[in-house]
């Protein structure tokens, strides 16, 4: 049967790993991916970006998926309890910010800011990776936000932020990072909150070697070097 | 219309065929649906807070669209079918082009218009204070947006096919242009009224992208039926089937009814 698969599959097509990887690791992501298609000639890399919980979703309705990168551990679990996957290993941890547009038009200086009704406040939905990230900071600093959207990814989110149409919002440090339009303002010391990224290869991984590979590629002194260029830092 | 006398032919096979798996398009998505409901808890889940606002919002904001549709479609249409002016084509296509757009780029193209750093937004908010992204407002502008064009499209080509001999024997007669278009042309185009409507307040029913992209996203101030589903998907598939179902049920008593009613005379 294998056999059979792999004659079927022997045609003259390059090889490709389709990884899930979730939204906030857009960027690196495909920086990681260039990379490994450069020392790896021959296997292309693609991706599948999107909040964590959705990819999770389309990989336990059978999305014939090799790799999958969620940007925190309860997504990783759902997986693996399915049966999807056996491990997983943390390749890199990111920090919560408090992003404002580049000119503050809010003049938020903390999260207590949060709380004053006539700012425009977004989070990520509850249910996604930053919108609970976001909520457990909040109640660690004791603050009651006054929110006026839950956008369904942390890319939307950011999106609105570096438009100008929100005054504040909770995203992920590597996000103010990768944004001229936005900065982030200090958060209160009470807040300890750092999300870890799993990764695994998928156990009916269609890629197979390369699949592995790619994982071994992303928690390689090379590939932590380009997720560190990203603001992700090691665990 | 079409004429009244019915026959019944014998149904070619291979249309029956072809019109079958036209049909199951759509069927079987619906019964993927149908197959994951959580029956037991069904009830629990659609009388929850949440779906309660979404249908309220729902049904307001639509309607709002489907009525902002009329107000503003059919003058627009009626310009569009019965007056030449340079740039009608033009301003013909934009019209339409929500209904190819993907509506997050209308939701965008909004956000860049009406919002608060908006070309229209901007000064809107310096003279007035008003703001509609993340308002109820907003939500009925991005379902106007999406919805009107499917209302304009209707009524113009109504205009286009109807004779034109009773608006111009009630001209010749004395009636004002205005009279005219009242008392002549709107009874005229009563089906295509209806139609028009019924298109465009499904259409606002089930919008999603230019809504979540220009009015955001907040339980019972915001948050659509569509919007409910999509954040239930996140971290609960029952409750977002439930959801499904409640607008599955919704839009085809609408549908049902109104065409009985309207279409089948």
């Amino acid at each position: 049967m294998a056999g059979a698969l792999a004659a079927c599959s022997g045609g003259g097509e390059d090889p490709e790993v389709l990884v899930f990887a979730a939204a906030s690791l857009t960027d690196a992501f495909g920086d990681l991916a260039a990379a490994f298609e450069a020392t790896h000639p021959g296997v292309d890399v693609a991706l599948n970006l999107a909040g964590s919980s959705r990819l999770r979703e389309q990989l336990l309705a059978g999305a014939p998926a090799d790799v999958f990168a969620a940007a925190d551990l309860s997504t990783m679990a759902a997986v693996i309890d399915a049966g999807l996957a056996e491990d997983s290993v943390v390749f890199a941890e990111n920090r919560l910010a408090l992003a404002v547009p580049v000119d503050n038009p809010g003049q938020v200086a903390g999260l207590d800011d949060l709380e004053r009704p006539e700012l425009l406040v977004g989070l990520c939905a509850a249910g996604v990776p930053c919108g609970d990230f976001a909520r457990e900071a909040l109640s660690q600093a004791g603050v009651e936000a006054s929110v006026d959207t839950d956008e369904p990814d942390v890319r939307a989110l950011l999106t609105k932020l570096a438009a100008g149409e929100l005054d504040a919002g909770i995203v992920y440090a590597t996000d103010v990072a990768a944004s001229d339009d936005v900065v982030s303002m200090p958060l209160p010391p009470s807040v300890d909150v750092v999300a870890a990224y799993p990764i695994t290869v998928l156990a009916d991984a269609p890629a197979g070697d390369d699949a592995v590979d790619f994982v071994a590629f992303v928690t390689s002194a090379e590939g932590q070097a380009i997720l560190a260029a990203h603001g992700f830092e090691t665990p | 219309m079409t004429s009244g006398r019915r026959l019944r032919p014998s149904v070619p096979w291979p249309i029956a065929v072809l019109g079958a798996v036209g049909a199951l398009v759509f069927v079987v998505p619906l019964l993927g649906l149908v197959s994951r409901t959580p029956w037991s808890r069904l009830g629990s889940l659609v009388t929850g807070p949440v779906v309660g606002d979404a249908l309220r919002l729902s049904v307001i904001t639509s309607t709002a669209a489907a009525i902002a549709s009329l107000v503003f479609g059919v003058p627009l249409a009626w310009l569009l079918a019965r007056s030449e002016w340079p740039g009608r084509g033009l301003v013909r296509a934009v019209v339409t082009l929500p209904m190819v757009l993907p509506p997050v780029v209308g939701g965008a193209a909004l956000l860049f218009a009406l919002g608060r750093r908006g070309l229209v937004g901007e000064p809107l908010e310096a003279t007035t204070g008003f703001l509609l992204p993340f308002s109820i407002w907003g939500v009925i502008v991005a379902n106007t947006f999406v919805a009107m064009p499917f209302l304009v499209v209707s009524v113009e080509s109504a205009l286009d096919a109807m004779d034109p001999g009773p608006e111009e024997a009630a001209a010749t007669l004395g009636a004002s242009p205005l009279t005219v278009f009242r008392r002549v042309t709107l009874p005229q185009l009563a089906p295509a009224l209806r139609a028009g409507v019924l298109l465009a307040w499904a259409r606002a029913l089930g919008e999603f992208g230019a809504t979540v992209t220009f009015a955001g996203n907040l339980q019972g101030r915001t948050q659509t039926l569509p919007l409910a589903v999509f954040v239930a998907l996140e971290s609960d598939r029952d409750t977002a089937v439930a959801i499904s179902l409640v607008l599955v049920a919704v839009s085809l008593v609408v549908l049902v009814s109104t065409r009985e009613r309207w279409w089948r005379r």
